[in-house]
């Protein structure tokens, strides 16, 4: 098959890379560019395991062809951190405990960043609702929310980190 | 006396948090090796049918495929879950029973290469009628699935304890119910994965996406011939278990081959296509129950039968079917319980074990038989368990020992934390309230295969340098925090911080440990733990006291530092010795007291590497009847729930407005992590209550086989949830700690019905709470009354 060069601009660094046009954001990601942080559950768009942000907007990197994402921003979990510093979205998940298996937590902490950067002071209910694409079996989501509003709270400079 | 605890009780964040949350953590499809291959497995498209002929020779051909195996290359050693039930064979050979039964493996340079080569598989397939409803398969006539199980019975169950019908004759009020679920899906959000990779030295490390990696170990080397010691199984970080991650997989035998085989990594995932494939997940129940109680609602007897659908092959469905009578000894005073279960064989993929193994319909229908009595007798429904409600001490009629039991506690703190009073019977139109209990095992009280066996065994290493503390041990952290609670109980025994202890867990390298099911790692892999971390105290504290010239029973760690019981301390000599070590380092320790760090090297010094090794095992538990086994427990966690409901009374549609859960987990180990679970529970009851069911067409294929079509809750169906953690001291519990993981789903699907029937008096018998079958029961209810 014939393979496209494309770069990708992933967490402010461009990657060149050959790939087949078929190829997913996800599998560039995390096969080609080794960034396995972005999860793959269902790979049809079900579960929000893969949720990266593309120019800042939440999207399920296992339907987005990786050709469709050149030329584009994208943010994937690794890029949040400074450097050993956790984000405060991150820092706020693990002190809430809204961490379990973790298997969801990229895709929810990308997701809270895309609402927060939309909205700083979401109401509970719009925090589900920026959150309602994305799955997670273990929590029972309450924690998630939770550590969102937290979150919101200390990114308003509302709160310190624990 | 209240014991004080320094780092037990805590909110202490989980150790793996940061790694989680930055997607540093490897989850087992995230490994990849040099040279590593791709497999595959060519699965039945037939329910039911005889295996003629498998002709792999076109796909051996096929340019970039490294090795097909065919049962042929990897033999038919028999396996299953309990020794005594082996039904499985890694490929079929003479018949597949169910769509997705395993027929040939391939390994190649790439998936799709793979996946081109099942395609060039020749099956020669005979067609066989195929059963799919468990009463069909039991009725005359009916397609024979195994040669070996007569009349499609997997197994059969008879038990009876005190003198049912003689109660009942002696009862005021008898009543008998039916209740029927669906089967369930595990829906974890990591589809199961294997990586093998070979050495040179005819050695495999397996990491697989497991909940057992012990039994793991054991199963693929049985079934591929290996010696023990040339297979070391590893658990990655693993995205949610619920049970049906606690057996070996297909994926995991054949990945294991083929790297024999190619000599090469082979890794393995399943599709969540065929994660539904695989099933292993909750069964599904039809359940009859009679119960007689006296007019002021004493419960004097329940008389129970159960039918299990299997799908098509054994699983851990013995556990099953007794766990689904034996849960009902309790946690109500029950003198007389009889109780028939039978499972049964279908053209379905098996199911095994998920969250609450056995007892979660069960539990439903008594639940909700206790609320329709209540209501009969005017009885208040929390009222009515109280008056029934067993106390510490107390043993069931089926020998379960309730050595702790904060079930009261429970009740009332749902009761008062949901304002019970203000609402029972006052609510808006369409609006409910609803209560329910629960118990389950701390650990099973023994292990899948006969042995007299460890069930966990922990080794615990001093750094040399006195610095930190390594935990070592073979438990599976699969997401509910084991990982965490083991640094936690080896920080508080040892009495230094949290902070100084790392745990690497999941490989078999590290001992043995059943693994994560049963709600069993806080309670035995716990025990081991501390045990070890009071060995190496007990090692460094000798040292120190011979150094001190003191007693070394009066002296001990608390937040880090040596403390002493007895005459003052001259630590002097021992830090010149520690400094002496270290000049020219900043921060040397300079307080009052000798640190661990210091203490440590001083032991270390004197002893060598300073290492405490711990193991448990259950005490001798009760019951010598056939199949007590199964339910027995050194300890059972208990829970109750009220959930308040709005039903839409013109379209059926039921919403879960609240929740207040208590939970009585013995001692909290770390509470953030106990509502973790307690939270999740009630999910994974909600999603069963409402929503979940994995439905099959006439020809025996799952037709809802993704997470878009197999609804389990989102965030926008989840309520608010009000949760409340009792404790209790269990004297069998390291540190009095007890289970949380299942239990706490046991009240969650009768306290949703009760409340739907507050809300609607409709009598509901079949899961799930569809809108069409609430509406259909709300519609008869109501021309009853009419
Ligand atoms: S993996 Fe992309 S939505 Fe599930
Ligand atoms: S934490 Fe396991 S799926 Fe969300």
């Amino acid at each position: 098959m014939n393979k496209l060069a494309l770069t990708l601009n992933v967490n402010g660094q461009d990657h060149d890379l050959l790939c087949e046009p078929s190829r997913t954001l996800a599998q560039a990601l995390r096969e080609d560019l080794g960034l396995t942080g972005t999860k793959v559950g269902c790979g049809v768009g079900d579960c929000g395991a893969c949720t990266v942000l593309v120019d800042g907007q939440t999207v399920n990197s296992c339907l987005m062809l990786a050709v469709q994402a050149a030329g584009k921003a994208i943010v994937t979990i690794e890029g949040l951190a400074d450097g050993p510093k956790l984000h405060p979205i991150q820092a706020a998940f693990v002190e809430q405990g809204a961490i379990q298996c973790g298997f969801c937590s990229p895709g929810m902490i990308l997701s809270a960043k895309a609402l927060l950067d939309a909205n700083p002071a979401p109401s509970e209910p719009e925090i589900r609702q920026g959150l309602s694409g994305n799955l997670c079996r273990c929590t029972g989501y309450q924690k998630i929310v939770q550590a969102v509003d937290a979150a919101a709270r200390t990114l308003r400079g509302e709160r310190t980190v624990g | 006396m209240e014991r004080q605890f320094d780092v037990i009780g805590s909110r202490a964040p989980r150790l793996d948090g940061p790694a989680k949350a930055t997607g540093q953590a490897v989850f087992a499809d995230d490994l990849s090796f040099p040279g590593m291959l791709h497999g595959a497995i060519l699965q039945s498209p037939h329910p039911h049918a005889r295996v003629l002929s498998v002709d792999a020779s076109a796909a051996r051909r096929l340019p970039g495929v490294k090795a097909v195996i065919t049962a042929a290359e990897v033999g038919t050693v028999k396996y299953g879950v309990s020794p005594a039930r082996y039904d499985e064979t890694l490929f079929a050979t003479d018949k597949v029973r169910y769509v997705g039964d395993e027929i040939a493996a391939v390994a190649a340079v790439d998936l799709a290469t793979a996946l081109e080569a099942l395609a060039l598989i020749k099956v020669e397939y005979d067609p066989l009628p195929a059963v799919f409803d468990p009463l069909e398969a039991l009725a005359q006539g009916a397609p024979l699935i195994h040669d070996e199980f007569p009349g499609n019975v997997c197994a059969e169950v008879h038990q009876e304890f005190g003198e049912v019908e003689a109660a009942l004759a002696k009862a005021d009020y008898v009543r008998t119910d039916t209740l029927k679920n669906k089967r369930q899906d595990g829906g974890f959000i990591e589809t199961h994965c294997a990586v093998a990779v070979p050495d040179l030295n005819g050695r495999v490390t397996l990491y697989s996406a497991t909940q057992v990696p012990h039994y793991v170990q054991r199963n693929v080397a049985m079934v591929l011939g290996l010696e023990l010691s040339k297979l070391r199984v590893v658990k990655p970080y693993v995205g949610g278990g619920f049970g049906p991650k606690a057996e070996a997989t297909p994926l995991d035998y054949c990945s294991t081959a083929l790297a024999l085989a190619t000599g090469k990594p082979v890794k393995m995932a399943y599709t969540r296509e065929q994660v539904f494939l695989h099933g292993r997940a909750r069964h599904q129940f039809i359940h009859e129950m009679t119960t007689g109680v006296t007019k002021d609602g004493k419960l004097l007897a329940l008389k129970h039968r159960a039918i299990l659908d299997g799908g098509a092959y054994t699983s851990f469905g013995i556990a099953t079917v007794y766990y689904s009578g034996s849960l009902l000894g309790g946690p109500y005073r029950l003198a007389n319980m009889k109780y028939d279960g039978l499972r049964a064989f279908t053209n379905k993929p098996a199911c095994g074990a998920q969250r609450g193994h056995g007892g979660v319909i069960a539990r439903a229908l008594f639940e909700r038989q206790l609320d329709l009595i209540a209501k009969e007798l005017g009885i208040d429904p929390v009222r009515m368990r109280l008056d029934n409600m067993m106390e510490v001490g107390d043993v069931t009629c089926n020998d379960l020992n309730m050595s702790s039991l904060g079930m009261r506690e429970c009740i009332e703190a749902v009761r008062d934390g949901s304002n019970w009073e203000a609402k029972k019977g006052k609510l808006a139109k369409g609006k409910g309230i609803g209560v329910a209990c629960g118990f389950f095992v701390s650990g099973a009280g023994y292990p899948i295969y006969r042995s007299e066996t460890y069930h966990s065994t922990v080794t615990l290493k001093v750094d040399e340098d006195g610095g930190g503390i390594k935990v070592l041990s073979a438990s599976a952290e699969i997401g509910q925090g084991s990982d965490t609670v083991l640094a936690m109980i080896a920080a508080e025994s040892l009495g230094v911080p949290l902070e100084l202890v790392r745990v690497e867990s999941g490989s078999t390298d590290f001992g043995v440990d059943l693994g994560a099911y049963s709600s069993r790692q806080t309670l035995m892999s716990g025990h081991a733990c501390r045990d070890a971390a009071l060995m190496a105290k007990g090692r460094i504290l000798a040292s120190v006291a011979a150094e001190l010239g003191v007693d070394p029973d009066d002296l001990d760690f608390k937040n880090g530092v040596l403390v002493s019981r007895g005459p003052a301390l001259d630590i002097a000599p021992l830090r010149t010795r520690y400094r002496k070590e270290h000049r020219g380092w900043p921060n040397l320790p300079d307080g009052e007291a000798l640190c661990f760090a210091e203490a440590a090297r001083i032991a270390f010094l004197a002893q060598g590497s300073i290492v405490g090794t711990g193991q448990y095992k259950p005490p001798q538990l009760g019951g010598k009847y056939k199949g007590a086994a199964v339910g027995t427990s050194p300890a059972y966690g208990c829970s109750a729930q009220v959930v308040e409901v709005a039903v839409d009374l013109e379209t059926g549609q039921v919403r879960v407005e609240s929740v207040t859960d208590a939970h009585d987990c013995g001692r909290a180990i770390n509470r953030t992590a106990v509502e973790g679970q307690m939270e999740g529970s009630i999910s994974m009851g909600l999603g069963e209550a409402l929503f979940e069911e994995v439905k099959f067409d006439q020809k025996g294929r799952v037709v809802n086989p993704s997470l878009g079509e197999y609804h389990i809750p989102t965030i926008q169906d989840m309520p608010a949830m009000k949760c409340i953690v009792v404790e209790s001291d269990e004297p069998n519990g390291p540190f009095g700690a007890k289970e949380v993981g299942e239990g706490a789903i046991m009240p969650t699907i009768p306290a949703i019905l009760n409340a739907v029937y507050d809300a609607t008096g409709a009598v509901i018998t079949e899961l799930p709470l569809t809108p069409e079958r609430v509406l259909r029961a709300i519609r008869q209810a109501q021309a009853a009354n009419k």
